[in-house]
């Protein structure tokens, strides 16, 4: 694990993913209709000016959105076995697995960064819903046993984003398993007397919600999104009558008391460091502009003050011929 | 009555046959049948045999959930004595799907904690197929408290097709219940020992069997999906349920191998329908060396090794 692959290739992604020149310049909103130019809508982290709809935003997207600068490191994940029961269904699960990563670039569906926000250490966890429907197999489990571990490690708050439509069912009993082993990941913050924070985005559903992603110590959902354990069709189908209008939607969990906050995309940087903060008992931010975040020292910068040290130590040591006084 | 599964037709022809040979024998004192009714049995009986030796996984699933199985207050009846129930979440509801109190295992004083689907149309109702609401999700939690606290070993016993997905359910916090009651499986320092005694239904099921020890019943299942929804999502056919559940191999012998359960409990020939006192007993001696494993282990050990039995599991494959 060098420093190059820790800070300065996630770094690189992130600069390179948003200079590509987008196949569309204009995205149609899904909710009101309106065309947004590709530029307009990335600076409002994919959610509509118009009417605040929210759309995906790629876990990579997310951090740069949420950490100081921009700037995290990713927090290594160990890779479980491959396909463990050696599913197959219309297609083998390799298969699917080689598409899913052709298409996103990413390696599974969660990514964990470790960085400042509002200057202080936090890990994160994001879920990628494109990735398989974010689907929980091993990989996730792994993820966020890894980012607990490096939280605990650092002393620091986990906040996970949470989206899947539930568990990977390809890994069969083995993805459900990952329910019990999320929940131990949060009993070791909680132990540590770690906040853990978790932000529901749409879609978040099934074995996810009833593990690790309903056990926050505070409970924050984008607007809108789907947050449920059963989706709204099996429910129909069981009880064959019409749900009421925005039902399983953030803000009717909110007014059932399930949630904390409901929280547009872009206050959720201040809030969340707001909260951290406070949970961590640190003084409050001075508003304005975020420091500069630290950058960790190379071994060209090191070299450079080894070389300077030693300029001024010779400096400083009388010369042997100097006359004596 | 004998209910038969579809894949058990041979053998209903032939024990029907036996049966009519003996009433005919019964009506005409001169009739001779014993030879050829109990050939007739020796067939059955060797085809019975044949059949439960070499069920697939879906003929497993059909077996799992035949009506005519043990259920838990079958097994709480059997097993325990001086069965207290205790009732209600404290907060909305008693939910009838899940079962549970105070009672006696072997003189031991424990919690029990089991789904009951019911037995006939009444009690099937009323106990909503073994599907539980938050409520009954809640109670367990309070139940497994109350163990906690008293330093009783908790007992569940698991027979759901999953947590009910109802409108209420899900307004009163249907994945919250869940996820809290396998939080506190997770957070007790007394032994939980636990069978999957009929159906393991995805997260209704995690919420109790999350335990130190988990047994299976022989043709039992435990799996993420039903076959029926997998078929239906993977296959975009809800009747591929034979190849859904191939694929997600949900028996008792696959999940041994790939160490999520810790012992299968065989099954009198023919499934515990057919015997059920000797499956039930079968059980009692299960949790009882369950029990014996745990015995003498103080709080910490417990909770420390249940979490890292999870956090270890899935480090092998088929």
């Amino acid at each position: 694990m060098s420093w190059l692959s820790n800070f300065t290739r996630p770094m690189i992604n992130t600069l390179f993913s948003r200079r590509e020149t987008p196949e569309n310049l204009w995205t149609k909103c899904e909710s009101c209709g309106t065309m947004l130019f590709h530029r307009e809508l990335s600076d409002a982290l994919n959610t509509c000016p118009n009417c605040d709809h929210h759309m995906a935003i790629t876990p990579r997207e997310r951090f740069a959105a949420l950490f100081d600068g921009g700037v995290f490191s990713e927090v290594k994940v160990p890779d479980p076995i491959a396909d463990p029961l050696h599913f197959r269904d219309q297609k083998k699960y390799p298969d699917r697995m080689k598409e899913a990563r052709k298409k996103t670039t990413e390696h599974e569906a969660m990514l964990v960064g470790e960085g400042d926000l509002g200057g202080l250490k936090i890990v994160a966890a994001c879920q990628d819903f494109s990735f398989m429907g974010g689907s929980m197999g091993m990989f996730v489990g792994n993820a966020i046993i890894a980012a607990a571990e490096r939280a605990v490690a650092l002393h620091a708050p986990l906040i996970l984003f949470s989206a899947a439509g539930g568990a990977r069912m390809q890994e069969g009993i083995l993805s459900l398993m990952q329910m019990p082993r999320t929940t131990v990941a949060v009993q070791m913050l909680k132990e540590a007397g770690l906040p853990y924070i978790v932000v529901l985005t749409h879609p978040t559903t099934g074995g996810v919600t009833a593990s690790y992603a309903m056990l926050g110590d505070v409970q924050i959902a984008e607007p809108n999104a789907l947050i449920c354990f059963a989706g709204p069709r099996v429910i129909e189908q069981t009880i064959r009558e019409k749900l009421p209008e925005g039902f399983q939607r953030s803000e009717y969990l909110l007014d059932h008391g399930m949630l904390d906050r409901v929280t547009h995309r872009k206050d959720l940087r201040d809030e969340l460091a707001t909260i951290t903060r406070m949970m961590m008992k640190e003084p409050a931010r001075s508003h304005g502009d975020l420091p500069a975040p630290v950058v960790e020292e190379t071994p060209q910068d090191q070299a450079e003050a080894i070389i300077e040290e030693v300029k001024a130590e010779d400096a400083a040591v009388p010369s042997e011929d100097a006359p004596k006084a | 009555m004998q209910n038969y599964l579809d894949f058990e037709k041979g053998l209903a022809e032939i024990e029907g046959k036996a049966a009519e040979l003996r009433a005919l024998s019964a009506d005409d004192a001169k009739m001779d049948i014993g030879d050829e009714a109990s050939a007739l049995d020796r067939k059955a009986a060797t085809l019975l045999s044949d059949l439960y030796d070499d069920l697939s996984p879906w003929q497993k699933a059909q077996v799992a959930r035949h009506p005519m199985r043990p259920h838990c207050k079958d097994y709480i009846e059997a097993l325990f004595t001086e069965y207290m129930p205790l009732a209600g979440d404290r907060n909305f509801a008693e939910d009838l799907a899940v079962l549970g109190g105070l009672a006696r295992f072997n003189d031991q004083p424990v919690v029990v904690i089991g789904h009951e689907k019911g037995s006939d149309t009444t009690s099937r109702i009323s106990r909503n197929f073994g599907m539980a609401r938050p409520e009954g999700y809640r109670k367990a939690v309070r139940l497994m408290d109350l163990a906690d606290r008293f330093g009783l070993p908790v007992i569940t016993l698991v027979d759901t097709p999953g947590a009910y997905p109802g409108k209420g359910a899900e307004e009163r916090g249907q994945s919250e219940a869940i996820a809290r009651s396998t939080e506190k499986c997770l957070t007790i320092g007394v032994p939980l020992v636990s069978v999957i005694i009929g159906e393991g239904g995805s997260g209704g099921a995690v919420a109790f069997a999350t335990a130190d020890r988990l047994a299976m019943l022989e043709h039992s299942i435990y799996s993420v999906i039903s076959p029926e929804g997998c078929a239906s999502i993977l296959w975009k056919d809800a009747e591929k349920m034979r190849e859904a559940a191939e694929a997600l191999r949900l028996t008792a012998q696959d999940l041994h191998k790939l160490g999520v359960i810790d012992r299968i409990i065989e099954e009198p020939t023919g499934g515990a329908q057919r015997n059920r006192d000797d499956a039930i007993q079968r059980v009692g001696r299960a949790i009882s060396a369950m029990l014996g494993e745990l015995a003498g282990k103080d709080a910490d050990t417990l909770r420390k090794n249940r979490r890292q039995k999870f956090i270890d599991m899935g480090k092998k494959g088929l």
